[in-house]
């Protein structure tokens, strides 16, 4: 029977952690700006440049 | 000539045709030395995947010597940094040009160009960049030199010249955030009891579940609901019965008599709909709360006016802060720089450019012993000027300390919710005491389970939902179109505007392309081409106005050419000279009495005539107007002279009122007339001397050409190229309040199915959880398809 309780502290427990992590999330200003993370995201490789010719614009196939 | 730049490469950097010029590097053509010199950075520094990502994105970049020695003065830069100790300095800089990938892509590669700057951040939203860079190899002057060299000048204006940074308000998602987790879990720990299961383990924890329940509801009532209680009583303390009082009351009740049932083991009681109506209620609210962030509405003078001046004593140039300017101090204005106090010039020629302030694009010349408004922008080279008051005393200023700057709009208007909630509540109440005095006949114990039901049911969730999703959608939509309003509340107003009234200059004129006839001895077809020719080398605003009025002609090379700040320009060709400009300039000697601008042109030194140029009405003005005129009370507000009236005349239908010659003041008191009459004032402006009188209307829409640079302070920024869809604008605004009256009716519906299981003391906590969610998801939905249905029209 007590492990119901267990698995309610648990559970809530969890619930807690993420709840935890939202408010920390939101503190970090992570939902200030929605927009650029969204790009940046797409520039990871980009300084890496060994073959200049082969850029995005003259790629073709 | 549309053959030459097919074969000429537009500017690899800017995107700038480069027909003029004959600058290539690296294989690459640019239109000017800047561009290529932004070009030689990047490509010494391996970050030339800025033109892959967007092609020819950057800026040129302007001429900017001294502009930023004030960056020199301890005390300016301290008040601009954000963090500050001996090894790291933190600022954030505002950067118009901020528009594509590319630039979020160099502005973050920053640290590549020079090892001092550590890191850089774009927030792409609010353009701006915070870089973080090392005190003891970089300066601030060093960090913004750079970006200015780059093509990505900040823009550092008064404004940014406060005590303390802002606070980041993000309470409501918070809010939001916790309303959403309780009633998440609430819900999982009311499933038994929705489904009545009889299983022995499950009536065993019954009470611990319903008590689980009862923490999860504590933060909801006590943290996430708080703005209800508060604005309820705020309401009930000004005696007004806002839509806060009925759901303060329901989310009371639903606390208070859940919280009895359980103690009492009487059942699970409404935790769950207690949860889900904050939740429902506080998304509202949320995305109601649609702000753009790349725009201001608050702006006033201050954002336009530069943090610092050179003042010059005793042959020494000091930065100074613009506040400490006093009466009598000397000084230094460089091209591009903005003129911060009323002053007398002293030297130099004064090309100034009052767009700001007026919205006339065109340059205005000043000579030593002219007087200077503060506002207007020196085009030319360096002036020196002698301060005859301070920033808050001068002409332009001052108009901020009229009281309409301090008063807040909202707080007068009666929303359409609030009106209703009005005898909303007081039959709500009527209803509750009468079935609890009914059910004080028939059997007393089921008294204050009908008197609490009625309140529970009766909790407007979906009326008060109503208007934030309509006016929400309308914001969004909108938004779309170009026209972005700084709240919901606006488009409540401007539903109810019977009168408009527009500015002219900058506002039904467009900045761009004016119209120009000439008057005169007719020019042959060489001196026609010599003309043009000789404009082509001309940057002045007048010039490529009248380069692009005059028709095409051959492109022949000058013999000789010549600028002659603030009076024209003078040209050979062969044996013709011609002479470009003002009247004194061009040598004639007659008075002219026309009211409009004019360029005058002479040939080998006799005068010939002159091009008298009109303002350029925007594209469907007279369209727009006579859809307008039916309905609406037009009018226009001047600062010009007459000379424009005949013509607006003509263009306008007959029965609006044409004034002008009106000071900034003049508007404002004539819309405070008005208004004290009883109208309802739109007004349509676009420079710093309509901000009063946007202020003080009911609604101020400001015009820009370019949303991103800068409009004074209003209630919705309008892109100028969307100007002839205004009226559309207003119609879909009073679809809105249409669309939020049969939401009404239909919550209305809701709320009587709901009274019939309160009154009849009914009310199962299942049948609340279903209803009050039912009946706002399926409000939201209408308004929502409804909008966006009335919507499908708007280009």
């Amino acid at each position: 029977m007590s492990v119901i309780y267990m698995l309610l502290a648990i559970s809530i427990t969890v619930a807690v952690i993420f709840f935890i992590a939202f408010i920390v999330a939101v503190r970090n200003g992570q939902y200030d700006d929605s927009y650029t993370p969204s790009v940046r995201m797409l520039f990871e490789d980009e300084l890496v440049k060994e073959k200049p010719s082969e850029s995005i614009l003259t790629k073709k196939d | 000539m549309s053959k030459q730049i097919m074969r000429l490469q537009p500017c690899f950097h800017c995107g700038l045709d480069t027909k003029k010029s004959n600058i290539t590097f690296d294989e690459k053509s640019f239109c000017c030395n800047g561009c290529k010199t932004v070009y030689e950075i990047f490509a010494s520094n391996d970050l030339t995947c800025y033109y892959d990502l967007q092609s020819a994105p950057g800026a040129t970049p302007k001429e900017i010597e001294g502009k930023y020695n004030f960056l020199d003065n301890d005390s300016i830069v301290e008040k601009l940094l954000e963090f500050n100790d001996d090894k790291t300095q933190i600022v954030t800089l505002f950067i118009p040009h901020i528009h594509c990938s590319s630039c979020i892509w160099i502005l973050e590669n920053l640290n590549k160009i020079h090892s001092g700057i550590s890191s850089s951040q774009v927030n792409f939203g609010k353009k701006t960049v915070r870089v973080t860079f090392n005190p003891e190899t970089y300066s601030l002057k060093n960090v913004v030199l750079l970006l200015s060299s780059i093509g990505y000048e900040p823009y550092i204006s008064l404004d940014d010249f406060k005590t303390g940074k802002e606070h980041i308000n993000r309470s409501l998602i918070y809010k939001l955030g916790i309303a959403g987790f309780a009633f998440g879990n609430i819900m999982f720990l009311s499933f038994p009891e929705y489904f009545q299961v009889n299983e022995f383990w499950l009536d065993q924890f019954k009470p611990m579940f319903r008590w689980l329940m009862f923490a999860f509801s504590l933060p909801v009532v006590f943290y996430s609901a708080q703005d209800y209680f508060i604005s309820a009583y705020k309401g009930l303390r000004a005696k007004i019965l806002n839509i806060d009082v009925p759901i303060a009351l329901g989310i009371i009740v639903l606390f208070l008599r859940s919280t009895y049932i359980i103690m009492f083991n009487l059942g699970s009681g409404f935790f769950d709909s207690l949860a889900g109506l904050v939740f429902f209620l506080l998304i509202g609210k949320f995305f109601q709360q649609k702000t753009y962030s790349f725009l201001s509405f608050e702006r006033d003078y201050k954002s336009y006016f530069p943090i610092a001046i050179t003042k010059i004593s005793e042959g020494e140039e000091t930065s100074i802060q613009v506040y400490e300017i006093k009466k009598g101090d000397r000084l230094l204005i460089r091209n591009e720089e903005l003129i911060p106090v009323d002053g007398i010039l002293i030297n130099g020629n004064a090309t100034i450019d009052y767009s700001f302030v007026t919205g006339e694009s065109e340059t205005i010349n000043k000579y030593s012993g002219d007087k200077l408004y503060a506002g207007g922008k020196q085009t030319s080279g360096m002036i020196e000027m002698e301060a005859l008051k301070t920033v808050e005393q001068s002409y332009l200023t001052q108009l901020w300390s009229n009281d309409v700057f301090s008063k807040n709009k909202e707080d007068s208007f009666t929303t359409v919710t609030n009106s209703i909630s009005k005898w909303f509540t007081l039959t709500i109440l009527i209803i509750a005491f009468s079935s609890s005095i009914y059910w004080l006949f028939v059997d007393t114990s089921k008294v204050m389970n009908a008197f609490t039901a009625v309140l529970i049911i009766a909790c407007p969730c979906a009326i008060a939902l109503v208007a934030p999703f309509t006016f929400g959608n309308v914001l969004r939509i909108f938004g779309k179109q170009k026209f972005y309003l700084k709240n919901a509340t606006v488009i409540e107003q401007l539903a109810a505007i019977n009168t408009i009234i527009f500015d002219k200059t900058g506002t039904i004129t467009s900045n761009k392309k004016g119209t120009a006839t000439y008057e005169g001895d007719m020019l042959s077809s060489s001196e026609e081409t010599l003309l043009k020719n000789t404009l082509r080398g001309s940057n002045h605003p007048l010039s490529r106005t009248l380069y692009d009025v005059l028709k095409e002609n051959n492109i022949i090379s000058l013999e000789e050419f010549e600028e002659h700040l603030g009076q024209g320009i003078s040209a050979v060709h062969k044996d013709t000279s011609i002479k470009i400009g003002s009247a004194k300039f061009v040598g004639d000697l007659q008075e002219h009495s026309t009211l409009n601008t004019a360029v005058h042109i002479s040939t080998n030194e006799t005068y010939r005539g002159k091009f008298i140029f009109y303002n350029n009405y925007r594209k469907g003005l007279s369209k727009l107007f006579n859809k307008l005129k039916n309905k609406y009370e037009l009018a226009i507000l001047s600062g010009d002279n007459e000379g424009e009236f005949e013509n607006l005349k003509k263009l306008l239908p007959a029965k609006t009122k044409l004034l002008f010659n009106q000071k900034p003041e003049d508007k404002l008191e004539y819309i405070k007339y008005h208004q004290s009459e009883g109208a309802n004032i739109l007004m349509i402006g676009d420079g710093l001397n309509d901000a009063g009188a946007l202020a003080q209307s009911n609604v101020g829409i400001a015009i820009s050409e370019n949303v991103n640079v800068f409009s004074p302070a209003c209630d919705a920024i309008l892109d100028a190229s969307k100007f002839n869809q205004l009226h559309n604008y207003i119609t879909v605004s009073k679809k809105a309040m249409k669309i939020i009256e049969w939401s009404f009716v239909l919550s209305f519906v809701y709320n009587i199915l709901g009274l019939y299981f309160a009154v009849t003391s009914q009310l199962s906590p299942v049948i609340a959880a279903i209803l009050m969610p039912l009946s706002s998801i399926s409000i939201v939905s209408f308004t929502t398809i409804a909008t966006n249905f009335m919507c499908r029209n708007l280009k």
